[in-house]
């Protein structure tokens, strides 16, 4: 492992996000919205089966092992 | 009731029923999903009348807008949203579903389903009772997607529920009203509960059957967006509701067992002559 392997392994969390495997720097969820390039998209938010409100998801921390959903509406019957 | 109260009650009130102390214009909710192009969905929604519409909410990857577009469908119909939990299977999954649900549509009405097998869709009642427990303490007015349990819907009731949705079959298979006895005797034994059949219609004199037997209201999805033309579907079911509307409260006749002529018998021709050769 390199030594810019190491520090990007200190530096990164591995979520399952939607159910597939991410990698990403952000620290919140607010922060991994932004980085996932989600913008004002309307979705909802939950984490490790919890929804997180949307004036929550600054003062959410992420951690290795986390799963999040984020959804938006859809058709239903 | 007496037919003329009925009659009088549907009068006095220009919506056909109330929930949760709103007043539904129409006695058709109609599921959003399945058809063939979002312009269909707009135009057999309004050919439906509906006055309530049932939504869900799904995974949505970075960058893909489809929920802030069929958010912007859905609000140009000027119809009330009823989000579902479809697909759940445990209490905990509903619950969390519905509070994302809540916070996305703006709205505390949830359609709550808590599905227990995958070849029925049949509602799984006890995770049903405990979720529809826990959300209608979070101020939610829930709409359970249930069976025709009499025990069941006691305690929906009990937990906070002011409508009932009890399924006419299993959701998808339009084979109608299964068990008429049974939805029978549920509709008798709650005269004062909205209750809405949920699921499994096919046609619309599977809705005609419902709105004969009393109930408030038919809630249907597949039967019109996956018909040949959906839009005609949709009319056809409004014809129907209203058919078996104006049917229950112009009070139908008793069935019974033997015929009886229509035609009077006193003055018929050749009447007492025998019957000779």
């Amino acid at each position: 492992m390199t030594l810019a392997e190491k520090m990007n392994e200190t530096t990164q969390s591995r979520l399952v996000v939607n159910g597939e495997a991410v990698a990403c720097k952000a620290a919140t969820l607010a922060q991994l919205l932004a980085e996932l390039g989600y913008g004002a998209a309307k979705v909802a938010t939950a984490l490790n089966g919890e929804f997180v409100p949307e004036k929550a998801r600054a003062a959410t921390p992420l951690a290795t092992g986390d799963a999040v959903e984020i959804v938006a509406p859809r058709q239903g019957g | 009731m007496s037919t003329t109260t009925r009659a009088a009650r549907s009068a006095e009130h220009a919506s056909a029923f109330t929930v949760y102390g709103t007043g539904v214009a129409s006695r058709l909710m109609l599921g959003t999903a399945q058809y063939p192009s979002p312009q269909v969905l707009v135009d057999a929604v309004k050919a439906s009348g509906a006055g309530i519409v049932t939504v869900s909410l799904r995974r949505e990857a970075a960058r893909d807008k489809g929920g802030q577009r069929f958010w912007d469908l859905i609000g140009g119909l000027g119809v009330a949203v009823l989000p579902n939990t479809a697909g759940c299977r445990t209490p905990k999954e509903a619950i969390n579903t519905a509070r994302m649900a809540r916070e996305l549509f703006d709205t505390d009405w949830i359609k709550l389903e808590v599905i227990a097998n995958d070849d029925t869709l049949q509602p799984d009642v006890f995770g049903l009772v405990e979720a529809a427990t826990v959300l209608a303490k979070e101020g939610f007015k829930v709409f359970p997607y249930t069976t025709e349990d009499l025990g069941v819907a006691e305690r929906l009731l009990a937990a906070g529920c002011e409508v009932l949705m009890p399924w006419g079959a299993p959701i998808g298979t339009g084979r109608g009203l299964a068990n008429p006895y049974a939805l029978r005797t549920m509709r008798n034994y709650f005269p004062g509960v909205p209750l809405v059949v949920d699921a499994g219609l096919g046609a619309p004199s599977h809705a005609a059957q419902a709105m004969e037997m009393g109930f408030d209201a038919v809630l249907l999805n597949t039967a019109v967006a996956k018909a040949v033309d959906p839009v005609a579907m949709a009319r056809a079911f409004a014809g129907g509701i209203a058919a078996g509307r104006t049917a229950y409260e112009a009070g139908l006749m008793e069935q019974r067992d033997m015929a009886e002529p229509s035609t009077p018998v006193a003055g018929t021709p050749f009447f007492g002559l025998g019957q000779k050769g």
